[in-house]
């Protein structure tokens, strides 16, 4: 049988991964990113789940419009990082001081 | 165990598979293309959870431009792998036994009878039931204003991709219409005066 805790457990399981991610890629800008694109799908695994066992589409529009974000998220992301690179010839996170923070 | 359980395990497998992959790959374009593979399959999972248009929807949208954008970036990107990786083995052990912990704390409220998320069976749906018509319904009707304030979001994030990595127009073959408006005769043809001399 397959029940709710199934699917949340896959979930939680995802998004300790990409905390661990977090955790091990502190240098590498790219796969910080990745590991919030993981987080984001761990946590739309839940809406889904959700969604379904309650009877109750709402849940899944909530998912379309966490796409939606996601994606303008990771444009604008990606743009910073090319122009990141553009100027320091690196993504290397402890390089980028300039703002002295 | 049956056939929608085994399936559900198999693609859990895979995708605790990739996403560890995406965290610890040397190469980002192996963490990447582990990203698209795990991507790829939650979309099975939300089609073993019969939502088909948001299964279909990150298929298309997600694998299709969001991840494809992320590999051309990563493949434009010379990065040194071994700068980037510094750090990666001090910090593994805080890390996985972080990770681990929160993962089985996640796992005994969820798992747990007290809850009753255990028992609770992920209800089907009739044969002929509509998910995208579901969905489409309550996106043209309660949803109308969130809809158009995410294509604006999309909007703004397409303006903003453009205006952060335009480097100007190309320098060869262009022509400034307001420098040639401006222009006078004398910045055309210039009169020069020289006295005639005799051929030999």
């Amino acid at each position: 049988m397959l029940s709710l805790s199934h699917f949340l457990i896959l979930g939680a399981i995802l998004f300790a991964i990409s905390i661990v991610g977090i955790f091990l890629n502190r240098k590498n800008l790219i796969v910080l990113l990745m590991a919030i694109e993981l987080m984001l799908l761990s946590v739309n695994m839940n809406f889904v789940a959700f969604s379904r066992y309650m009877q109750d589409p709402n849940g899944q529009l909530f998912v379309f419009f966490i796409l939606a974000v996601a994606a303008a998220e990771a444009a604008v992301g990606l743009a910073i990082l090319v122009l990141l690179f553009r100027n320091l010839k690196t993504i290397h996170v402890d390089d980028l001081d300039s703002l002295k923070g | 165990m049956d056939f929608k359980t085994t399936v559900f395990f198999f693609l859990s497998a895979i995708l605790i598979f990739a996403g560890l992959r995406v965290i610890t790959a040397r190469n980002p374009v192996h963490a990447v293309l582990h990203l698209i593979l795990a991507f790829f399959t939650s979309a099975g999972l939300w089609l073993l959870l019969q939502a088909e248009f948001l299964a279909m929807v990150l298929v298309m949208v997600y694998i299709g431009a969001v991840m494809v954008l992320f590999l051309f970036v990563v493949m434009m990107l010379d990065i040194n792998l071994d700068q980037l990786r510094q750090g990666f083995w001090k910090y593994l052990p805080l890390g996985a036994v972080i990770g681990i912990l929160i993962a089985i704390e996640m796992g005994m409220v969820l798992g747990s009878r007290y809850f009753q998320v255990l028992d609770s069976e992920v209800p089907g749906v009739a044969a002929n039931a509509s998910n995208t018509r579901e969905l489409g319904a309550l996106l043209s009707t309660d949803y109308v204003y969130p809809f158009e304030l995410a294509a604006v979001v999309l909007l703004v994030a397409i303006v903003a991709a453009v205006a952060l990595t335009f480097r100007g127009p190309k320098k060869t073959r262009y022509t400034d219409p307001a420098a040639q408006i401006r222009v006078k005769a004398a910045d055309r043809v210039r009169v020069v005066k020289m006295p005639v001399e005799k051929q030999d």
